[in-house]
């Protein structure tokens, strides 16, 4: 079974935030991530993601399976640029300095070198931040602040029934999966694609049929304890908003918009050393 | 009920993310382009489309690859989550004519189910996602649209596959369930 990240409670300030405090700092984390693609401003992002993952106390080998997976999934991506558009970077930045030729198609130039670092570093510091957002916020707590900063508690349930039942539904998976193999179906890559998919029609049948019957059962509950009956419910794990969180989350949106002013200075968000 | 978000649709939308997530799992490798595989949580993402309607199929779809990339994987890649939710709210819109819960999934519906499920991916992976590629991380355009086009064969393939197979299956159990009270009158 492949290892996921998931909840550790190791009692330094940042597990003591709210839910949604952290899950504003994962959104706006990524998104300014996303939208910009001035290195100076990344590298510090990285910095900043990076201090967080430690100051949580989030061990690496906790996430080192994880990371490993995308540092390979990250190399194939940055290959598969260069191999579908050499010349990209030089359409971005308007420049050509040529560093080594390959081919007539393939040459590497500098500024293909720094738009993939770019693509790097972007990937880079949304891995800590998710890290540290996934192995500090507690499920329950989180599904129950949601619903405090004005989402409506049936969506924060169906959350909080998600984060519940990935477990459960975990352990059906690989109880059908191991009867399976012990039936003779392969899963492994040893089958051929047409027979995999046979295969996982295998597993995923009797997978989905229990859901069913679960999806089924929990609702029968949920209705027996007059679920949906009042526009509000209360809720055990939940937890106000302390100065803490508040100030936490104007730092972060003040980062935020910083970090898009510097970005943005130039006219575009395309941070250029070239000219 | 139908259109409102009940008990039923919480529950549902709830344990249908974490069948999604726990989905991730498996993948089945297409070698050609890197980073796509065939992925049967799609044609699971479809059945629950299909079987609760858009609401549920697309927090199914949003909630279901960002929670499950950020937990396998340790990122988010969110041009690729909205897409996610468009397969499953396009597909979920059609839920009155699939007739899956009343038994009824049969020829003319399965057609139907195919079809809408091969437009909604292809307005989702051969549209949305390389434009949101192209928009928010400055992409080579070539490289997103190569990307899209075959997550778009292999959602296909796989939805048409697994997806019907689940629907049908599914559809035959419930009408079965229901004609107990037929045969007992009789």
């Amino acid at each position: 079974m492949k290892k996921m990240l998931s909840y550790n409670d190791k009692g330094t300030w940042i597990h003591s935030l709210c839910g949604v405090t952290k899950l504003v700092y994962f959104l706006l984390w990524t998104i300014t991530a996303m939208i910009c693609y001035d290195i100076r401003v990344l590298a510090v992002m990285v910095v900043v993601s990076i201090l967080a993952f430690i100051v949580s106390k989030t061990s690496f080998d906790e996430v080192k399976g994880v990371f490993v997976f995308i540092l390979v999934f990250l190399t194939i991506n940055l290959l598969a640029i260069f191999l579908f558009a050499p010349e990209h970077g030089s359409e971005l930045y308007g420049t050509k300095h040529v560093l080594l030729t390959l081919t007539n198609k393939y040459v590497v130039t500098k500024e293909q070198l720094f738009y993939e670092a770019n693509v790097f570093i972007k990937y880079i510091v949304i891995v800590p931040a998710v890290f540290t957002f996934m192995t500090t916020t507690n499920p329950s707590e989180f599904a129950a602040s949601l619903n405090r900063v004005g989402i409506g508690y049936k969506g924060g349930y169906s959350l909080a029934l998600a984060l519940r039942y990935i477990p459960d539904v975990q352990a059906d998976f690989t109880k059908i999966r191991n009867s399976q193999a012990a039936r003779g179906i392969e899963m492994s890559k040893k089958a051929s694609i047409m027979d995999r998919i046979k295969h996982t029609a295998a597993i995923i049948f009797p997978l989905i049929f229990t859901s069913m019957d679960r999806i089924d059962v929990v609702s029968n509950a949920m209705e027996l304890r007059c679920f949906g009956k009042h526009k509000k419910r209360t809720w055990y794990m939940g937890r106000p908003l302390k100065p803490l969180d508040i100030t936490v989350m104007v730092l972060t949106v003040a980062a935020m918009c910083i970090a898009l002013f510097i970005t943005f200075s130039n006219g575009s968000r395309f941070y250029n050393p070239f000219i | 009920m139908k259109n409102k978000f009940g008990i039923k649709e919480v529950v549902a939308t709830g344990i249908g993310v974490a069948l999604f997530i726990v989905l991730t799992e498996i993948q089945i490798p297409l070698v050609i382009v890197p980073n796509t595989a065939l992925q049967p949580r799609m044609a699971v993402l479809a059945f629950l489309s299909a079987v609760f309607g858009p609401v549920v199929g697309g927090i199914v779809g949003f909630l279901g690859h960002a929670l499950g990339d950020a937990l396998f994987y340790g990122s988010v890649w969110w041009s690729w989550v909205f897409p996610e939710a468009v397969v499953g709210a396009l597909i979920g819109l059609f839920v009155k004519k699939y007739a899956i819960k009343e038994g009824g999934f049969t020829g003319k519906n399965i057609a139907l189910f195919n079809i809408v499920q091969v437009v909604a991916n292809a307005i989702a992976w051969i549209i949305v996602a390389p434009v949101l590629d192209i928009v928010i991380y400055a992409e080579p355009a070539n490289k997103v649209f190569a990307q899209g086009a075959l997550a778009f064969l292999g959602n296909i393939v796989i939805i048409a596959i697994l997806g019907t197979l689940l629907a049908v299956g599914y559809s035959k159990i419930f009408a079965k369930s229901g004609s107990l009270e037929k045969e007992d009158a009789e």
